[in-house]
């Protein structure tokens, strides 16, 4: 394991959004607030910083991560998706349109977290049941809407891509 | 394509959240040599600041600046406060702390994670006093007083008389008393309080960003405690704010502490709340305990009600606070013909975290002893709630209707919604259903809960809090204006202000909406600016985001701004086509005479002509097209000599419906089915009205079955996490059935009403029902939330263990 002072950066390589990064950050930095402040992705939003609300969300590797919980320099040699790289996605588009059509946000902040986990869902589920999206949905705290709106979203868009299939 | 008033149009708002480039308080760089600030938090709840040092603090790279109450006590002055009590209440600990998470100094670092560093390093002295946190132990005689200025804990204490009420209770044939307790909790928006704030001292100016939302009252409460005129604190509300659900009114003395910081430490200073500290110390409901009388005869009807009720506003009242008691004054017999009404009002400051509005201000803690008391009025006297509930309910063919404290119910049609909501539950099966479950030992419970839900609140309510006596000292306070201005460029795009202030209802959209209809305009032609800023939008002490103002107020104002444009592009049109404007009509980008359609003027012509052309214009009309409306209205009275006020705007009416199944071996509580039923008059935007209740629904479940901020005897917090604090998830809520009544406000332009926090007032309410009549054949009463199982299942076992001690 590479040992560094708490005083040092340590230099960390990095794809995000499709874009390589090669930057110094202290060892301490979380996930979030490298992405946030030193990447400025400001659609990526911090809710508790202790793993429940879920709003801190993105994708590392293929896989759902709250990045709250998570130290920049684990990013190293990683591919990271965060919700700005979900412009170019079919799906994130896809689900976009589902949310919007169904009312499934209102204030949006907790809402970029929900669609990041959205993603890994439907890319691993290919015929969710309500229940399983409300389990997966669980995950994430969201105060405005009540969830019904983005359960109905989420459950649209897999049942689309299911007649597609 | 343009849309129109009552379509479920899709959000403007929706894209840039969705692809990240919504702009919230903590996304904002205004300046480039920002610092950030974190607060050193008491962790005692009751305790003398003997001394802090902050030599080994500065000590550390990387910080500035520390700041405690010596600063904040020479730059500001205490809070004015809503009571005649001299409580002082500051931005920071002075001398002494009174709650757990009360901030006693603040460090400015470079980054946030140097500034946490060194709140560790700096050590307070404290001297332990007695702690008091139970409102009715805080009210004792011999109880620690918090502010030794005052020598009690009790801060406002009121009395009021409506009707007869000694008669009424004199001729009742029987009287129930019962007493409740209401929990506190919290709003949790996933977003957190931020502050941007930047004292230039050459101008004597401070300017802060931020994510509070109004009452814009507070902004004179604010430059009170900074003491500076208005113009001199000019605040800045980012276009997104992550929710609030009330709570982020109560940023603002984050918002004065972090000015003052700017101006001590000479940068400007960027704080973001953490979670810990929301739930600790931002703001909440407050706890309430309730005792009713109910004067009642034996065919069911209430002749009168006595309440006294004592709200726990935690170590200071601040302001808005005592409101919190009063928000709900002139809807307090809520949606019954009850003329006759004692109360007596309390406010008591014990060692808990002070508290502010959050959804359905004060509605909660009304609704919860008010509905119980009717289920349990039915109970006594054997008849079915539902039967109570109708005997008793306002006519519909009283509107409006004024109730004994004052309030008037603008319109309204409970019978007709009560019964669709029964019909809904299919109530009269539902009993069947009940009975045949109990004889295989389950155990099915039916609950109803009908209240009106105030909307668009009187600036006047709040004194209520006052004597009439006082009240004639100072100047009356009445109304509950809005502001919004639509204005249109030489190239004829649509730009529509407003100070509303959304922290998600979709005010964008739905402003757009208005003036598209309005104005017969393309929706790509409008765009609406939410962006609040004291120094240029259209504002008044009223305006902001609470008590769902923006149905019946907010979206009057842009109606009215819209329609003085309307106004003067027809003057103009008048004049050039040569025909009178009462036959002139607007459609498609052109306005044209209604008798002959070909002749016509085309509305880019006519906005061009205010711009480029003005010559052309009516001998006396002003150039330009900028029109500016101020909504109000009439009926939101100063409060009268005898104590009457109309505290709102608009009234609408919810009634809800559910079933539940309770485990009679675990407590646990299974909502099988919840309709709610709503009359907010005019929808504006259906899909819209129908997220705030569900929003509002989702607040109120989790008050009903989780939420609480615990304290122990000593004041510590126990729920300060989200691990411990369990807001509802997708997979805890309940299927939900909404439906609506649309009976039109008479008072509003577009006979819209607010709505959004009419179920987290009923919530607690219907639930509590629904689980006491499940346990009625076990005997067990409930009256206190939440609903946990552990709480329910041990009154079941008490019951059991004393029935099998009596056999």
């Amino acid at each position: 394991m590479q040992q560094v002072k708490s005083n040092e950066k340590m230099t960390i390589n990095t794809k995000v959004n499709d874009k390589s990064y090669e930057v110094d950050v202290e060892p301490r930095k979380l996930l979030s607030d490298f992405l946030r402040e030193d990447l400025g992705l400001t659609g990526t939003h911090v809710g508790c910083e202790h793993g429940v609300c879920g709003a801190c969300t993105i994708m590392i590797d293929g896989h759902a991560i709250r990045s709250c919980l998570m130290f920049a320099v684990q990013i190293d040699g990683s591919e990271v998706e965060t919700i700005e790289g979900l412009q170019k996605k079919e799906l994130g588009l896809e689900l976009k349109e589902a949310f919007s059509k169904h009312h499934a946000l209102q204030c949006g902040f907790c809402t970029a977290g929900i669609l990041m986990s959205a993603v890994e869902f439907l890319y691993e589920e290919n015929h969710p049941t309500e229940k399983e999206t409300r389990e997966m949905l669980s995950g994430h705290l969201c105060r405005c809407t009540g969830y019904e709106g983005i359960v109905s979203a989420i459950q649209e868009v897999a049942e689309k891509n299911n007649e597609g299939r | 394509m343009g849309s129109k008033i009552g379509e479920s149009k899709k959000r403007v708002e929706d894209a840039r959240l969705m692809a990240g480039e919504g702009t919230y308080i903590d996304d904002l760089q205004p300046f480039g040599n920002i610092h950030h600030a974190a607060i050193l938090r008491s962790p005692y709840s009751h305790a003398k600041i003997k001394n802090i040092h902050i030599d080994e603090a500065l000590k550390i790279k990387g910080v500035i600046g520390i700041v405690s109450g010596k600063e904040v006590a020479e730059l500001s002055r205490p809070f004015p406060v809503g009571v005649s009590e001299p409580v002082e209440y500051y931005s920071l600990a002075i001398d002494k702390v009174r709650f757990v998470g009360e901030g006693v100094a603040v460090v400015v670092a470079k980054n946030r994670y140097i500034a946490e560093d060194a709140l560790d390093k700096i050590k307070v002295e404290y001297e332990t006093l007695d702690t008091v946190v139970d409102v009715e132990k805080a009210m004792e005689h011999d109880a620690p007083i918090l502010h030794e200025n005052l020598k009690t804990n009790v801060v406002n204490h009121r009395f009021f008389d409506y009707g007869e009420t000694d008669q009424a209770f004199e001729e009742a044939d029987i009287v129930i008393s019962k007493k409740f307790k209401f929990p506190k909790y919290s709003a949790t928006p996933v977003e957190n309080y931020g502050i941007i704030a930047d004292f230039k001292a050459s101008e004597e100016q401070y300017t802060v960003w931020s994510n509070f939302h109004g009452p814009f009252t507070l902004h004179s409460v604010m430059t009170a405690a900074l003491k500076v005129s208005g113009h001199q604190l000019r605040l800045q509300i980012p276009k997104d704010i992550g929710g609030s659900y009330g709570i982020k009114s109560g940023s603002y003395p984050y918002i004065v502490l972090m000015s003052i910081v700017s101006r001590v430490v000479g940068v400007p200073v960027k704080w973001i709340e953490d979670r810990q500290e929301n739930l600790l110390a931002s703001s909440s409901g407050t706890d309430r305990v309730t005792w009713i009388d109910a004067a009642v005869k034996n065919d069911g009807t209430v002749t009168g009600l006595r309440m006294k009720m004592a709200d726990n506003v935690g170590g200071y009242i601040r302001a808005p606070e005592p409101a919190n008691l009063y928000r709900t004054h002139s809807n307090s017999t809520g949606a019954y013909n009850i003329k006759n009404l004692q109360m007596e009002t309390i406010a008591v400051m014990t060692n808990k975290s002070p508290t502010g509005l959050i959804r359905g201000y004060g509605g909660p803690q009304l609704y919860f002893p008010l509905e119980r008391m009717m289920e349990i009025i039915a109970r006594k006297l054997n008849m079915d709630p539902a039967d109570l509930i109708k005997k008793n309910l306002i006519p519909a063919d009283s509107f409006p209707y004024r109730t004994a404290s004052g309030g008037i119910y603008d319109s309204g049609n409970y019978q007709g919604a009560l019964n669709k909501a029964l019909e809904l539950i299919d109530y009269e099966e539902f009993r069947k259903r009940q009975k045949e479950a109990l004889k295989k030992g389950k155990y099915l419970g039916v609950g109803l809960a009908c209240i009106v839900e105030p909307s668009g609140s009187n600036m006047g309510y709040v004194t209520i809090a006052l004597t009439p006596e006082e009240r004639a000292q100072g100047l009356p306070k009445s109304g509950s204006a809005e502001g919004a201005t639509v204005s249109i460029d030489p190239k004829g795009s649509i730009n529509v202000r407003i100070s509303t202030v959304p922290t998600g209802q979709g005010h964008e959209t739905v402003a757009s909406q208005i003036v598209s209809d309005v104005l017969g305009a393309d929706d790509n032609s409008i765009k609406v600016y939410a962006e609040m800023d004291t120094a240029t939008s259209p504002w008044s002490v009223a305006s902001g985001s609470y008590s769902s103002r923006f149905g019946p107020i907010g979206s009057s104002a842009v109606y009215e701004a819209a329609k003085k444009v309307r106004n003067k592009l027809l003057k103009i049109a008048e004049h050039q086509l040569n025909v009178p404007i009462k036959n002139l009509s607007i459609d498609d980008g052109k306005v044209f005479d209604k008798n002959e359609p070909d002749k016509s003027i085309s509305m880019k012509r006519l906005i061009g002509t205010a711009h480029w052309n003005t010559e052309a214009l009516p001998a006396g009309m002003e150039a330009g097209i900028h029109e500016t409306a101020f909504y109000n209205i009439e009926s939101a009275k100063a409060p009268n000599a005898d104590d009457t006020v109309n505290g709102s705007a608009t009234h609408g009416f919810v009634v809800d419906a559910v079933t539940v199944e309770v485990d009679e071996t675990t407590g646990e509580v299974n909502i099988l089915d919840y309709i709610t039923v709503h009359d907010a008059g005019k929808l504006l935007n259906p899909k819209i009205a129908d997220g705030q209740i569900l929003g509002g629904l989702a607040h109120g479940f989790g008050g009903a079955m989780f939420e609480e901020l615990v304290y122990d005897e000593k004041g510590q917090l126990l729920s300060g996490s989200f691990m411990d604090y369990l807001c509802p998830t997708s997979t805890e809520m309940p299927k939900i059935t909404i439906n609506h009544q649309e009976t039109p406000s008479p008072l509003t332009p577009l006979g819209a009403k607010g709505l959004g926090e009419g179920n987290t007032m009923s919530a607690p309410a219907v639930i509590s029902n629904a689980v006491n009549d499940a346990l009625r054949p076990l005997d067990v009463v409930i009256n206190k939330l939440p609903l946990a199982p552990n709480m329910i299942w041990k009154q079941i076992s008490e019951k059991k263990q004393k029935m099998k001690e009596e056999v």
